[in-house]
């Protein structure tokens, strides 16, 4: 099956920063992509590529198998792409930039049902007469989501979404987002918010300084740091730690002690047994898994522990 | 692949681009009127008993042309770089980017749409004009075609110019130091006969002067120079706008990184 976006050897270039160090990845059709990576890395220049917004240096783009640069309106047909930036027309209401939209793309009356639905789907219908300007931030934010998906593209590409949204807005966002995603389209969400990205995406890649770091399903990037944290609470702070846990342990704080452990190698109970046979009674445990955002800083290298 | 006409994508962006400015009519349409009546109330008072330019042409409707062309040159320039370098300072021009939206299309729609408020403008100008002054219309097809290429040479103008321009301030900065004294040394307000020779010689490089030249001799059936030439000067720099402007877009430039 072709892949709802294929990226082939892209470069860029802006004045002396290299922005794209030849980029190369699928996303396959139907998947919810996390495209992740801390500023500057890339994201947004990929993504203006995508759209047509930016020119690759090198490389080719294709959405559902049409090259952005020489089928430029079938691949811009193929996608709906939501901007980072609140950005609006102040001349017009919502329903209006609704139709403008939607007649950019070659679609009239006959679209307006359609529209109508955006409108409901999105809680937008009593606002539809407004004016843009006059709308909070979040109503906006829903305005941007209906005007990219106004020609019914295949593939949505949600730029920072809910960069400040309140949790509300943020929660309905997700809902909606998994919803477009049940429907059949293929989704590419770049977030800063990595929580986000564990709780909505499959597949992810990770950009770090132009050039891709990783790219997996979500389970094997996790798998790929088998490792969680066991915090202890003992009940006293002056002890003699047995020597089968000292190579396990990466903090000791007065009487509270934190281990590593390898989710196949090493048990909580072995922990808990040898601390019994050292004389020490348990009074709290707590364990952490570790998430997306212990890898992407590991692979980022912005981690202390590094790469 | 990406041959054909996205004929609907370019009538909404044109439509839209028209709605735009009658949202704000009062500024785009009624304000021009006033000054273009100002000037002629003015200056044909003033000048009315002093001067006379063609044989049995009175000032005042010499003057009218002259204040037609200039408003629709001013307009039609300022319509569609307004819009473009608004639309690029608020970030909402990204939606027509976004679309399948071809150069050609989009230099055509912001061109068109200017044509339109240019002959709106200069209708209204013509209208109030007429109640104080008896104006011939002796070429009428000339008339409509020099008001048609003049709006749409200042259109293309007003996309290169909102295109190339990063801040309001440079687009006052081409308005006022290059569309306002071409304009105002082209013949609005006297024939070019009148200059000494080296002023006479300097307005033939003014392409404007061909704009409003042409455009009077549509009323008055005679012209500081021939139509012929008038009609091809226009048609030229009509031409090389365009060029210029369908290269800037299809480049990218400034618009698409």
């Amino acid at each position: 099956m072709t892949s709802a976006i294929s990226i082939q050897q892209v470069h860029k270039r802006f004045a002396s920063l290299q922005a794209l160090k030849g980029i190369s990845m699928e996303v396959p059709q139907g998947s919810f992509f996390g495209l992740l990576g801390p500023n500057g890395a890339g994201k947004s220049t990929l993504i203006s590529i995508m759209a047509g917004l930016a020119r690759a240096d090198a490389g080719a783009i294709r959405v559902m198998g049409h090259d952005v640069v020489s089928a430029w309106r079938q691949s811009r047909h193929a996608l709906g792409v939501v901007p980072q930036e609140l950005v609006y027309d102040p001349f017009f209401s919502v329903r209006e930039v609704l139709r403008l939209q939607s007649g950019y793309f070659g679609r009239g009356r006959e679209n307006d049902a359609w529209i109508e639905e955006l409108l409901e789907t999105l809680s937008l219908s009593d606002k539809a007469d407004a004016n843009l300007q006059d709308l909070s931030g979040g109503m906006k934010r829903r305005v941007l989501i209906a005007q990219a998906l106004v020609h019914r593209p295949e593939v949505v590409v949600l730029d920072e979404p809910t960069a400040g949204v309140d949790v509300e807005l943020r929660q309905s966002l997700w809902r909606f987002a998994r919803r477009l995603h049940r429907e059949g389209h293929t989704i590419l969400l770049t977030t800063h918010y990595l929580e986000e990205a564990e709780s909505l995406c499959d597949e992810i890649a990770i950009l770090n300084h132009g050039e891709l770091v990783t790219r997996d399903s979500k389970q094997n990037l996790l798998a790929r740091y088998p490792w969680r944290t066991l915090h202890i609470s003992v009940d006293r702070s002056t002890f003699q730690l047995p020597e089968a846990l000292v190579s396990l342990l990466t903090s000791a704080d007065d009487n509270c002690l934190t281990f590593r452990l390898h989710r196949e190698q090493d048990t909580i109970g072995e922990v808990l047994a040898a601390l019994q046979s050292a004389g020490l009674t348990v009074v709290d445990l707590s364990t952490e898994e570790v998430g997306l955002e212990e890898v992407f800083l590991r692979l980022t290298g912005q981690s202390g522990e590094g790469a | 692949m990406n041959a054909g006409f996205n004929a609907r994508g370019f009538y909404t962006l044109f439509a839209k681009e028209v709605r735009r400015f009658l949202k704000v009519t009062v500024q785009t349409v009624l304000t021009p009127m006033v000054t273009a009546l100002l000037y002629l109330l003015v200056f044909g008072q003033a000048l009315e008993a002093h001067v006379e330019v063609y044989a049995g042409v009175s000032y005042s409707a010499f003057l009218v042309p002259g204040l037609m062309m200039m408003s629709i040159i001013q307009n039609t320039f300022a319509n569609s770089s307004s819009s473009i370098i608004q639309s690029k300072m608020t970030g909402n021009l990204v939606f027509v980017l976004l679309a399948p939206i071809s150069s050609l299309e989009f230099f055509a729609a912001f061109v068109l749409a200017a044509v339109v408020r240019g002959l709106l403008v200069a209708l209204a100008v013509y209208a109030v004009a007429i109640l104080f002054v008896d104006l011939p219309l002796a070429h009428p097809w000339a008339i409509a075609v020099f008001a048609v290429i003049g709006s749409a040479t200042l259109g293309a103008l007003g996309v290169i110019a909102g295109i190339w321009a990063d801040k309001y301030d440079q687009l006052a900065g081409f308005q006022n130091f290059f569309i306002l004294p071409l304009s105002f040394l082209s013949g609005v307000f006297y024939s070019i006969h009148a200059l000494p020779g080296v002023w006479q010689q300097i307005s033939h490089f003014n392409p404007f002067f061909y704009l409003i030249d042409g455009f009077r001799w549509g009323f008055f059936g005679q012209g500081d120079a021939s139509v012929a030439l008038s009609l091809s000067v226009s048609l030229g720099f009509l031409f090389l706008l365009t060029g210029l402007g369908l290269y800037l877009l299809l480049k990218g430039y400034k618009i698409r990184r």
